[in-house]
């Protein structure tokens, strides 16, 4: 099972490789982008600024790597009480 | 665990720059569907937080439950992953996830609050469409995935296969509800079934890989628990009998 952990963590750090080199130009757009917006936009929609836009410079970025940084915190230590620290908690098969 | 806990972070820390969002943007829907929306999904966060309510007091080791699944929903939902054959990226919806460990109500208030942080600090999604977002991502990813794993466990199929099940149908119908309240609000004079199918098909190509990745990782989340609590899944009432 180790095994298993490592290679899909080592798939998930590789999948994010190729976004995170075309920063100057996006070849991986969202699909907010190539299909919600586009299609809002034929059929006479436009997206709007967010009412706290923080899609400012590197502002975005920090607040997604924060954001990612508690969420993956979060949930490693709910990961270690349950099944690490509660192991020992659990019940007895009947 | 807590060994891997740097692993987990940095992987986190390389997401990218921009915002790859499937959620509906703000500004996109008109006001009357905004509202329309909020009301369909607020009765259902409501009825979500008296579940946990009476969930956590029935069973002390539940809110751990909502702590890892919640934050699972949240970094699933903005964690973008490029389908190359598609050349675009989108991220999973991870409702199926845990309307599985949760229950459906109460995977509709994570997700509802993930939308919700998502809308205020990462511009993904919008506040104005929050209601939209929450009824797609939230009410029918969960429910969808939830009645694929029960359908899946009815049918006598292994737990991997159940999860493959609610992974790929709460991914796939997520997509199909914003293709369908984008139409209904948009489609002005053009036939709504022909706007419909051009939106959902529109998404296939970069959602069908995705859905089977995350009907993977949630099959292999049902098996890892199985064999390390299995407690866990025979308190759920909804998975049947749990074998070793």
């Amino acid at each position: 099972m180790k095994r298993w952990l490592l290679a899909l963590m080592t798939l998930l750090l590789l999948l994010p490789v190729p976004v995170r080199a075309q920063e100057e130009k996006p070849k991986w757009p969202g699909v907010d982008k190539t299909v919600v917006e586009k299609y809002a936009k034929e059929l006479g929609r436009e997206p709007r600024a967010p009412f706290i836009n923080t899609d400012q410079g590197d502002l975005l970025l920090f607040l997604f790597t924060l954001a990612g940084g508690i969420g993956g915190f979060v949930m490693g230590y709910y990961w270690h009480k349950v099944f690490v620290a509660g192991k020992k908690d659990m019940e007895p098969e009947v | 665990m807590f060994r891997s806990l740097p692993i987990l972070t940095l992987l986190l820390a390389a997401l990218p720059t921009d915002a790859f969002a499937m959620h509906i943007s703000e500004g996109i829907l008109p006001a009357g569907w905004c509202v329309l929306w909020f009301a369909v999904a607020l009765p259902f966060v409501a009825w979500g937080v008296v579940q946990i309510n009476c969930r956590k007091q029935r069973n002390p080791s539940y809110i751990p439950l909502v702590g890892i699944f919640g934050a699972a929903v949240f970094v699933f939902s903005c964690f973008p992953i490029p389908v190359p054959i598609a050349g675009t990226c989108s991220h999973p919806a991870g409702t199926g996830l845990s309307a599985i460990f949760l229950g459906p109500f109460a995977s509709v208030v994570v997700a509802f609050i993930s939308l919700l942080l998502q809308a205020l600090f990462l511009a993904h999604g919008g506040l104005t469409t929050l209601g939209g977002n929450t009824f797609s991502m939230g009410i029918v990813g969960s429910f969808g995935g939830f009645a694929a794993f029960w359908f899946g466990r009815r049918l006598r199929l292994n737990l991997f296969w159940c999860g493959l099940l609610a992974g790929i149908a709460a991914d796939l119908l997520t997509y199909l509800t914003t293709a369908t309240e984008l139409a209904l609000a948009l489609h002005g004079d053009h036939p709504l079934g022909s706007v419909l199918g051009q939106i959902y098909l529109a998404f296939m190509p970069t959602q069908i890989p995705l859905s089977l990745l995350e009907g993977a990782v949630t099959g292999g989340i049902l098996i890892y628990v199985r064999k390390h609590r299995p407690d866990i899944l025979r308190r759920l009432s909804w998975m049947g009998e749990v074998a070793k």
